[in-house]
């Protein structure tokens, strides 16, 4: 059935929406302990850095274990677009799980030793800073457009297509949200000196963040014909507006609540708002296209058979999971310091 | 550098690398996050320190370990993309189902848990405790179940049809797709490895302390006598019902895969009237020889087809291209079989050991169980080296060849990651073992510390301070 204009309510719409959500969380979820990690190389103070790490040490995995569900769920109900993007990103996909090992690992192996500690926590910092970097050019690559055979059914374009001045900028701009989620973080789950040097750092990387959403948005419509059209004409100028608008108004609320010293759920909050508002964008430019602007979700789908069997499983198992999830940061709620902390 | 290899061995050897490494750490999760379990329910049911001592112990080593399998598996999931693109794109419609489950009803559930198995204990109480820890014993176990129903159907895949203009897999049955034919064979076989991988391992920190005690002349604490009693049990158990398991495996290689039997019979030629065993041999498939055969004169068709005058079928009878590297196939094979009966070996001299009273006195059951320790890893690398070498040419047997599996990259792009994997998985996952090597190394005490404890401060218990053994910093 048709909900408007090209647009048909089915189950590769379903499917697309369930992976951007998975994305989504991950993005949220990780953001804020990609940024953590590289807020340690801001905070040199071991105390500090014991209290940061301890603030996300029972919850890190399950938040990684979405970018598995973001991959896992586009090689199944989007395989030929797993296909295509995934040896287009080649280097900067490496790149962020050779990153992803070397934090991972640092929250355990950072508390089993005196000696190396020090390396460790380097390896968390760049680790941290190195993923989130690739995971921003993953996304610039993406937007502006990738090459492809399509006869083939593959990836045509050159080793280094993925390295522009765009992604960088992407990189740079998702590195700075994750750190501006961080720093909102730990603003919640912090107490004293420590807290008041995190409402400082959000307050400078909020306009560092809100300044790359602008240069991000600028630009991209001029990659790509379809994108241009998309913002620029018809209804898409009051989109552009309304979206602009609301952004604008989660940026001065933030400034304003980081600056309230009662204010400690609520600064983390907005900057969620600002990384909705951006998703919710990229979507606007990106829909129907999976690969922009060459396949559709619908030329990547599996077959129905696939999907609709998949969809059993996610519809019972992804509310459940959202509940456990809850549930164990509800068990590990409130402030952290360093000495109840759990590790 | 790279330009002498061609992209798609590059992308094998890449694979192999990173899976071995990676196979490793769930191959002794699996086990442990059970023997966890267990730890916990006994401490909840009898009340005895030495099971929560036990439980303190090993939750560290497994934190060590789970965090490796994590990040190690990571990059396996995106590796198809990466490296195997153009199998991800045939194959995805069928195998990327299972696996989208793998994560929905394992990966979260097991780092859902986790957080409150390591750190919860004090926040949850001991029953929603002892859920949570079952329940990542309960993931782990889901896991394996769906990963091992994929690799189990690019062995022997069913309830599929194949789309005859793009060329991918389309599913028919998604019943036949996870229960394909070797699937509770293999399933069965693997898991019941990781259970006797992490008893050998729990077996051998427990003979190592029960040597280092009697070496000085002390009785060693109940913990170190608990976990070296608990892991012989296991091994004595286990290890019979795994040799079964694997024989019933192989019946089924036989009959689903029969070239690869016959690569790790080392069976070049026809054997008409009843096949040889060989226990020894240089495979050398340039002249499709098994050189210095050294062999048991019908005996491969007795195991095989249960008659010792049964033809068996050699590889004169597949076309070179379809022929998986006899020499691999063959030893690893060996391997695998002679670590098997190594274990059944040391589970029934520890029944003797039992029924004679010195299951915690006899210095030279302990060595051999430290010996035998890493025992169970080997053999599981050999395993799968076993099953997985032997599928090749192809990535699913008989229907798609690795060579038109593999993404459309370049050599060096494959290479230089390749030597960035190998570089960063030897220095982290190095240190990591030493680390997990270090905390073995100390003994499990009364009031052993817990996770927070060891971490925070000087490694301190109530009524022993400093505790004896305590991890001391290098």
């Amino acid at each position: 059935m048709p909900l408007a204009e090209g647009i048909s309510f089915d189950l590769t719409v379903i499917w697309a929406f369930v992976i951007a959500f998975a994305v989504l969380v991950y993005v949220v979820l990780d953001g804020f302990d990609l940024g953590l990690g590289m807020l340690f190389a801001l905070e040199p103070r071991r105390k500090d850095r014991d209290v940061m790490m301890n603030s996300v040490a029972p919850v890190w995995d399950g938040n990684e274990t979405w970018l598995v569900l973001g991959g896992g769920g586009l090689f199944a109900a989007f395989p030929l677009a797993y296909a295509l993007i995934l040896p287009a990103v080649y280097a900067p996909v490496i790149a962020m799980l050779l990153a992803l090992i070397f934090r991972g690992v640092a929250f355990e192996f950072r508390w089993r030793t005196e000696r190396w500690k020090p390396l460790w926590d380097v390896a968390f910092i760049s680790g941290s800073a190195l993923a989130a970097l690739s995971q921003g050019i993953i996304l610039g690559a993406l937007l502006q457009g990738i090459e492809i055979d399509e006869a083939a059914r593959q990836y045509a374009g050159g080793w280094w297509d993925w390295l522009t001045p765009f992604t960088l900028a992407v990189g740079l701009g998702v590195m700075a949200g994750y750190m501006l989620l961080g720093a909102c973080w730990l603003v919640l789950k912090t107490t004293g000196e420590l807290q008041n040097r995190m409402r400082r750092w959000a307050t400078l990387f909020a306009p560092l963040t809100v300044g790359f959403i602008a240069v991000v948005s600028l630009w991209t419509p001029f990659l790509q014909e379809g994108y241009y059209s998309r913002w620029f004409t018809g209804w898409g100028w009051g989109l552009a507006v309304v979206v602009a608008a609301l952004t604008a108004a989660a940026f001065f609320g933030l400034l304003t609540r980081l600056r309230m010293a009662s204010a400690e759920l609520s600064p983390f909050l907005l900057a969620l708002v600002l990384f909705i508002l951006c998703f919710g964008g990229l979507g606007v430019s990106m829909f129907p296209y999976i690969v922009p602007t060459e396949v559709t979700i619908w030329e990547a789908a599996a077959p129905e058979k696939s999907q609709l069997f998949m969809l059993v499983g996610a519809g019972i198992l992804i509310p459940i999971i959202l509940a456990y999830t809850a549930f164990a940061y509800w068990v590990f709620r409130g402030k952290i310091d360093a000495d109840s902390g759990y590790h | 550098m790279f330009e002498t290899f061609d992209a798609v061995f590059l992308a094998r050897l890449q694979f192999a690398f990173t899976v071995s490494f990676h196979f490793l750490f769930p191959a002794f999760t699996i086990g442990l996050a059970s023997y966890l379990a267990v730890l916990n329910a006994l401490w909840l049911w009898t009340k005895q320190e030495r099971f929560l001592n036990l439980f303190r112990y090993w939750v560290k080593i497994f934190a060590l370990a789970f965090a490796m399998g994590v990040v190690s598996g990571i990059v396996m999931s995106y590796q198809f993309g990466t490296n195997w693109s153009v199998f991800s794109d045939k194959a995805g419609p069928v195998i990327g189902a299972p696996m989208a489950y793998e994560v929905l009803s394992a990966f979260f559930l097991e780092a859902g848990f986790l957080g409150i198995m390591l750190f919860g204990r004090d926040r949850v109480g001991p029953g929603l405790h002892m859920a949570a820890t079952a329940m990542v014993a309960v993931g782990t176990f889901i896991s394996a179940f769906w990963i091992l129903s994929v690799n189990s159907w690019m062995h022997t895949p069913a309830g599929f049809s194949i789309d005859p203009e793009t060329g991918q897999f389309l599913p028919e049955d998604f019943w036949q797709i996870i229960f394909n034919p070797s699937f509770p064979y293999r399933l069965a076989h693997t898991v019941t490895a990781a259970y006797l991988t992490t008893a050998f391992i729990v077996g051998g920190v427990g003979a190592w302390h029960l040597l280092r005690h009697r070496r000085r002349g002390e009785i060693a604490t109940g913990e170190s006598r608990t976990m070296f009693s608990m892991a012989m049990w296991m091994a004595a158990i286990v290890a019979p019902i795994q040799i079964f398991l694997g024989d019933a495996h192989g019946l089924n290689t036989l009959e689903h895969q029969p070239v690869k039997v016959m690569a790790m019979e080392g069976h070049y030629e026809s054997h008409p009237e009843g096949a040889p065993l060989y226990l020894f041999g240089w495979p050398n498939d340039e002249t499709q020889t098994l050189d210095y055969a050294v062999g048991i004169p019908k005996l491969s068709s007795l195991i095989l087809k249960h008659s010792l005058n049964a033809p068996l079928d050699g590889l004169d009878t597949v076309p070179d291209e379809d022929q998986p590297p006899v020499f691999i196939v063959f030893w690893a094979f060996r391997i695998m079989v002679m670590i098997g009966f190594a274990m059944l070996g040391l589970g029934l001299w520890s029944l003797l050991a039992r029924a004679r009273g010195r299951l915690y006195d006899w210095p030279m059951l302990h060595r051999a169980a430290m010996l035998m320790g890493p025992s169970g890893l080997v053999a599981v690398l050999a395993g799968w080296i076993t099953t997985e070498v032997g599928r090749q040419p192809f990535t699913v047997y008989g229907l798609l060849r690795t060579a038109d599996s593999a993404a459309p990259l370049d050599a060096p792009a494959v290479g230089a990651s390749l030597m960035a994997f190998i570089v960063v998985y030897f220095a982290v996952f190095g240190a990591g073992t030493w680390y997990i090597l270090r905390l073995m190394g100390h003994e499990p005490s009364p009031a052993e510390p817990r996770l927070k404890d060891v971490t925070t401060g000087p490694t301190r218990a109530a009524g022993r301070s400093p505790v004896p053994d305590a991890p001391k910093e290098e």
